[in-house]
């Protein structure tokens, strides 16, 4: 956003991926409706921007100058807000957060807990532009680091810049953004090419999403550079099938900047060709992996090849490639722009600058944030997340995706970083957060991501092809409470083995959720082994339902719904379920308002 | 799909050719030719890869392969909807697998296939980026969120009375 309207309002309507579902396109219908008929046309200006990051209670709105956030609207609540607000100048409270502990109205955006703690870097624009108007992202000092570049800086001076900033691949292994560049750029080619890695695999993250939807010129002006400073002439975006409006967006930003001279010929007058290509993933894990993603731009199956020799040296059609990226990219423009001294001010030790999250699972407030590495982990969870809703316990928080691994309760104060989360047998990845509460059985996760990796391997390589299905045959015992206790050590040794084994990135950090849990959690497995009883509740094979008699009601709701007919009773009397036939399907607990259903 | 006359047979034909051209200059253009083409035919038979292959300049078993590696092509024709439930690891904690159970007795049919009525295909994925509203499903490209198995259900049965 930019050029407030002088004795005007702003209003901002959050259209990231998570409010659209929340129906925020039709509240922005009925805003426009609402503010034709009451003739405040001149008054007020509607900006559509991307993910303000406050997922949970979209559709989110912004008005300024004040900066006040409202949340969860719906389409009747539009023409309260335009008589009282925009009319009267009556701010409507019920709309607006409120305090957990206090229930104190909290008015303006920059005053939510959930804000206080973040740094916002990369996603400054993102939530606060429209991403479809080049203008705003100009007026906003956009491409202004790409003329920096271009005027003021050799290649060699950037790449110095980028190697003095610290900033480190925030895809997830953190290698050194500016060696990367410095490879590439001397490496002798004719023909060089920039990739931006936007195939965001990983569940649970979705910050390259909202970056690419809510402010893609950043990504393509950090792509400038990098072509510029490797001598790059083509860049490709690789993107996810599963994103449409990240795709959509992207190709409105690319036309823009085409047509004002960012990409092209000459760019900006000066001697740098480049223009950048979508190439649209088609949903397959391991394309995420750097060897595996270029094969998959060739039109191949998107199978990795051993390295070295690395992509810098041989990668896209046997050129030199340099491979960032969504987030690592977006960072390129602030870093030259503000000088490598304010970027390695922000962070601790070797990890410098700011990570995006996105926290989700088990926790009150769900989103995206984006914070100075070095933040503990608790801060992240319960001073920004808001903690645990439901009054449930904290268990574990899972990062790094599939890849990662499951930290308990005694490492919150530890800082966040990429050796940290390293030493405690998981990875930053790209910055997937997902809490787990006391209702999470782990070694039915463990499961899950197993089954994840085996079902994702490209089945190049023995260790992972056959390693893996091995690895989910022991955790299928487990969870059926048909397991020995043999069977954790051959558990323990097919995942070190796999790690030591395989070909590429996805192969060797499969088993690290394994590995993890068996460290923090052995007692839940052996629980599952020992006792056939699964703590949390979860695992089929080792719990029953049945109906605490004094509890029940008789209303009739469970026996309405239960798939298998499995309940049976009166109207006002005790019902009762029919082991033989419940599926454990859970339908009655979800439903039942009287906490009849026990689970055993 | 297998209804449809020769007429408008061709004309898809007619399209993927002009899809094909379009990517000439294009190196490695595969992958994008065929999201174009399972775009106009709703799938991938074996047919349509073979016609790609041809105006390609490459083997039937390299386009099959390709087909087959990647989780978005599809060699069976899908129904009018498509279901498809999150089972990312937040939608997962949140209970996604759930979803997926009752919406497969709900529908009776298993994950990846489609309904007798030709009305749903049930399909799951690994993360669409709506860990905020866990758990997710989205039925083609509308995402509804923060769902439970009652709620899902009777999603499914407004498209159902859609087309009564």
């Amino acid at each position: 956003m930019n050029r407030r309207m002088p004795r005007g309002l702003d209003i901002l309507i959050c259209e990231g991926g998570a409010c659209i579902s929340s129906h925020s396109l039709e509240v922005e219908d009925e805003l426009k409706k609402q503010i034709a008929r009451y003739n405040l046309k001149d008054k007020v200006r509607i900006v559509k921007t991307g993910c303000m990051g406050p997922c949970q209670y979209g559709p989110l709105m912004l008005v300024y100058p004040e900066g006040i956030l409202y949340k969860e609207l719906i389409i009747a609540d539009i023409k309260e807000i335009v008589e009282e607000h925009f009319l009267k100048g009556r701010v409507v409270e019920k709309f607006l957060f409120k305090s957990d502990i206090t229930g104190e109205i909290i008015r303006e955006k920059e005053n939510l807990p959930f804000f206080q703690k973040q740094l916002k870097i990369v996603l400054k624009n993102c939530g606060t532009i429209d991403p479809e108007n080049i203008e705003e992202y100009i007026n906003n000092g956009g491409y202004q680091a790409l003329k920096k570049a271009l005027t003021e800086l050799s290649p060699s001076q950037a790449i110095q810049e980028i190697k003095d900033s610290g900033l480190r691949g925030r895809g997830g292994a953190g290698f050194p953004t500016g060696v990367k560049w410095e490879f590439v750029f001397k490496a002798k080619s004719s023909e060089k090419f920039v990739i931006c890695n936007a195939d965001e695999g990983d569940p649970g993250a979705f910050m390259d999403r909202a970056v690419l939807e809510g402010d893609p010129h950043t990504v393509i002006e950090g792509m400038s550079i990098a072509a510029y400073v490797v001598g790059a002439k083509r860049g490709y975006v690789y993107v996810r099938a599963e994103y449409p409006l990240a795709i959509e967006r992207l190709e409105i930003a690319l036309e823009q900047a085409r047509k004002r001279n960012f990409l092209g010929e000459n760019i900006l007058k000066k001697d740098l060709n480049f223009d950048i290509e979508l190439r649209i993933g088609a949903g397959a894990f391991v394309c995420g992996e750097e060897t595996g993603l270029i094969a998959s731009i060739e039109g191949k199956r998107g199978m990795p090849r051993s390295r070295p020799p690395f992509p810098a040296t041989r990668g896209l059609w046997g050129k030199p490639t340099l491979i960032n990226n969504v987030e690592t990219l977006a960072n390129i423009p602030h870093i030259i722009l503000k000088g490598a001294k304010w970027f390695s001010s922000i962070g601790i030790d070797e990890n410098k600058g700011t990570k995006i999250f996105a926290l989700s699972g088990k926790i009150k407030n769900t989103g995206l944030v984006e914070v100075p590495l070095g933040l503990t982990i608790g801060e992240l969870i319960f001073d920004i997340g808001g903690g645990i809703p439901d009054g449930k316990k904290f268990k574990a928080v899972q990062t790094g995706g599939p890849s990662g691994g499951c930290i308990p309760q005694d490492y919150l104060d530890t800082p966040i970083s990429y050796e940290s989360l390293k030493d405690l047998d998981s990875i930053m990845g790209s910055g997937g957060m997902i809490v787990l509460d006391e209702d999470t059985c782990i070694v039915n996760l463990t499961r899950f991501f197993i089954e994840f990796t085996a079902s994702e391997s490209c089945g190049k390589c023995v260790p992972c092809r056959v390693g893996l299905q091995q690895m989910l045959a022991i955790l299928d015992r487990i969870t059926q409470g048909k397991a020995v206790m043999e069977d954790l050590n051959l558990l323990e040794y097919l995942a070190k083995s796999i790690t030591k084994t395989a070909l590429c990135g996805l192969g060797q950090t499969a088993p690290n959720p394994v590995l993890s849990t068996l460290r923090y959690f052995r007692d839940e497995y052996e629980a599952h082994i020992k006792d056939k009883k699964c703590p949390a509740k979860v695992c089929k094979d080792l719990i029953t339902y049945s109906i605490d008699e004094e509890a029940c009601r008789g209303c009739l709701v469970c026996k309405k719904l239960c798939p298998q007919e499995a309940i049976t009773g009166e109207r006002k009397e005790p019902h009762r379920i029919n082991q033989d036939k419940c599926i454990k399907c859970g339908i009655c607990l979800e439903n039942c308002k009287f906490d009849a259903i026990k689970v055993e | 799909m297998e209804f449809s006359s020769c007429k408008e047979k061709e004309e898809k034909y007619r399209r993927l050719k002009e899809v094909i051209k379009e990517y000439r200059n294009s190196p490695g253009p595969l992958i994008q030719i065929l999201h174009r083409a399972q775009n106009i035919f709703g799938y991938l038979p074996k047919e349509v890869q073979r016609f790609v292959a041809k105006e390609i300049g490459t083997s039937f078993s390299r386009v099959y392969g390709v087909v087959t590696f990647y989780d978005f092509f599809r060699l069976d024709p899908v129904g009018k909807y498509n279901v498809t439930i999150c089972l990312g690891t937040a939608c997962y904690v949140r209970g996604g697998w759930k979803i997926l159970e009752a919406l497969e007795r709900g529908l009776a049919v298993e994950e990846g296939k489609t309904t007798k009525d030709r009305l749903f295909t049930l399909t799951t994925a690994r993360c669409f980026g709506s860990c905020g509203l866990a758990p997710a499903m989205m039925v083609d490209k509308e995402v509804y969120g923060r769902l439970n198995s009652k709620k899902a259900l009777e999603i499914i049965e407004g498209y159902r009375a859609k087309n009564e």
